[in-house]
């Protein structure tokens, strides 16, 4: 097997708060392939933005810190480099779109200026030659008309739009890893199925790899080739699509999966899983979804379970997995 | 219910976009270029021609705004006086601009102990009153036009620096400029390049009725002797000459006074109408 694109190991985000310190997001370790898309799950405030934030190094707030032992792409320890050298990076190597594509436009530049200042900085381009990029560009993100489109404002374009106009900026810079933060949650159903579309056209054609974050089980299973699962700031689950989707062994991958209306379609109440995660400031010493997990055992309140290969490909942290079948 | 229909559609033709005050603001800040552009063309006499026979002459079709004591005509003194004076708004306006908007910005995007220090600056630069801090700045400096440039530089910038820092407070926290940043842009690019022209609105509004302020302080300081020195015409100057003959030739100081009164209110017509403007847009 060739070395993946993205090697994340022992990643982790830390606030510095007062005089101790609370892990955000714990030792996360994963691979990314050239060409794959990894969808990363979990419930809100389950650390998948902060990751992903932490692997661009732009934390939100000041008392963030970022540790680990290596986050290797394109022949850098990300790690390692200054915020000078991180500059140079993002964008890229590594591109970053969001939820909402309204407020992460500049409202009062022309969408081709901005697609084309990208191009400019990273590829030396000039003003001429970078405008006429970002018309391919839009173009490839299937705006109409990219000709005229070019020189209109954000406001002058609809959601759907805007967020392939977001890509667009993105791919301007030609990143190699594209993170996608819930790219599609402000979007209506049918929007969403294009922009979806359009991430896997674009992954088919640019072999662009992307790191998925998503709360929408439907949306990671039309669209990613492998998934992790986060709870409470750590992995708890890893693996390919289908053998997740069809065999989760972790009870909180099940638990996610029974929630999705898909899964019962008979059923006349919703399916949750009782409880709420645990505070971060306050960790149990065992296992972090021990108080919610249906097969708790004693072991599971003494002792954190690490996240280990339980088959090739396939990685699970939990002392009692479930066996094929889902939740008994 | 056409008539009313008609009238709200006049209303709002009017008032709703502010197109009214806009447009009769521009036209008065316009007017008064125009004037100022054409002075030796407009103007029916040399300014500074002293005419010892018609001194303190009443308005007359020949000088319809009279004559002051040393016999100048006082139309043709208000006319080349716009040229004074509208070069002291523009330029008294321009550097504390720019000035304050670049502390402002850097100071609110970089926070921390800059931010303070520039917060406390300001704090003692308002601790002064205006006028006070600048005559004493302009006493320093000596009389004239630079100095009076300077002393309103120094003591302006803390208005547009406020107000550029709060705004870039908000927007430091916005979601483009997280996008700007992870597109690989340095600070001063994401700053200076995004969220600045964002922040920009509320100055550009306030540049205007800071016009305003900056004529009246300037007609206030040369009326004080500080500014503009006599003979050159200046509203402010020529105010303080008449000021002794009021109660025998009251055109002396009336037609400048009037004049600084109309190009203020020029100047805060169109801060009016370019701020419904823009409001309306956002």
């Amino acid at each position: 097997m060739t070395t993946p694109l993205l090697q994340v190991r022992g990643l982790s985000v830390i606030a510095r708060a007062g005089q101790r310190d609370i892990t955000l997001v714990e030792r996360l370790t994963f691979d990314l392939g050239e060409g794959e898309i990894l969808g990363l799950v979990g419930e809100s405030g389950s650390g998948k933005t902060l990751a992903c934030r932490g692997l661009m190094r732009l934390l939100p707030a000041p008392n963030l810190r970022v540790e680990g032992q290596a986050v290797r792409l394109a022949g850098h320890d990300l790690l390692q480099l200054d915020e000078a050298g991180m500059r140079r990076l993002r964008g890229r190597e590594l591109g970053m779109i969001f939820q909402n594509p309204s407020s992460h436009l500049d409202p009062l530049m022309r969408i081709g200026e901005q697609i084309a200042e990208g191009i400019r900085l990273h590829q030396g381009a000039s003003r001429r030659e970078a405008r006429a990029e970002a018309i391919e560009v839009l173009r490839q993100v299937g705006i109409p008309d990219p000709k005229s489109r070019v020189d209109n404002y954000p406001h002058e374009f609809s959601g759907g739009m805007r967020q392939r106009a977001m890509i667009a900026v993105a791919l301007g810079c030609n990143p190699k890893v594209l993170i996608a933060d819930e790219p599609t949650t402000a979007l209506d159903v049918t929007v969403q199925a294009q922009i979806l579309r359009l991430l896997l056209e674009l992954r088919d054609r640019r072999g662009l790899s992307m790191i998925l974050i998503s709360h929408d089980l439907g949306v990671v299973a039309q669209t990613c080739d492998s998934i992790a699962v986060m709870y409470a700031g750590r992995l708890c689950e890893h693996g390919a699509k289908h053998e997740m989707l069809a065999r989760p062994q972790h009870p909180y991958s099940a638990g996610l999966l029974a929630c999705h209306p898909a899964a019962q379609p008979e059923a006349l109440r919703m399916t949750t899983i009782a409880g709420q995660p645990p505070l971060l400031d306050d960790l149990p010493p065992g296992c972090r979804f021990e108080s919610r997990c249906p097969q708790a055992m004693p072991l599971c309140r003494q002792q954190l379970p690490e996240l280990l290969e339980a088959s090739p490909g396939h990685r699970l942290a939990c002392h009692v997995p479930l066996l094929a079948g889902g939740l008994s | 219910m056409s008539a009313t229909f008609a009238l709200r559609a006049g209303l709002a033709w009017n008032l709703g976009n502010g197109r009214l005050t806009l447009y009769c603001g521009l036209a008065i800040v316009l007017g008064w270029c125009l004037l100022a552009l054409c002075a030796p063309w407009v103007a029916p006499f040399d300014p500074l021609l002293q005419n010892g026979d018609l001194r303190l002459a009443e308005p007359s079709l020949a000088h319809p705004f009279g004559t002051d004591n040393f016999g100048r005509d006082v139309l043709s003194r208000v006319i080349w006086g716009a040229r004074v004076d509208l070069q002291m708004a523009l330029i008294g306006v321009i550097f504390p601009f720019l000035l304050g908007t670049c502390i402002g910005a850097v100071s609110g995007y970089v926070g921390g102990w800059l931010d303070n220090a520039c917060m406390r600056l300001i704090d003692i630069v308002l601790a002064f009153p205006f006028l006070v801090l600048m005559l004493a700045i302009m006493a320093i400096l000596g009389p004239g036009l630079g100095s009076f440039y300077i002393a309103m530089a120094l003591v302006g910038w803390v208005s547009y620096a406020r107000l550029i820092r709060s705004q870039i407070l908000v927007l430091k926290q916005s979601d483009f400029a997280l996008a700007a940043r992870s597109l690989g842009f340095s600070h001063r690019r994401t700053l200076f390049g995004h969220l600045l022209p964002n922040a920009l609105f509320g100055s550009v509004v306030f540049c205007m009725s800071d016009a305003v302020l900056v004529l009246l302080n300037g007609a206030a300081v040369s009326y004080l002797g500080l500014g503009v020195q006599p003979p050159t015409p200046e509203w402010g100057t020529m105010v303080a000459e008449g000021q002794s003959f009021i109660t025998s030739a009251w055109w002396i100081c009336t037609f400048p006074g009037l004049a600084v009164v109309t190009l203020a209110m020029g100047f805060s017509l169109l801060a009016d109408g370019v701020a419904e403007r823009l409001g309306d847009r956002s």
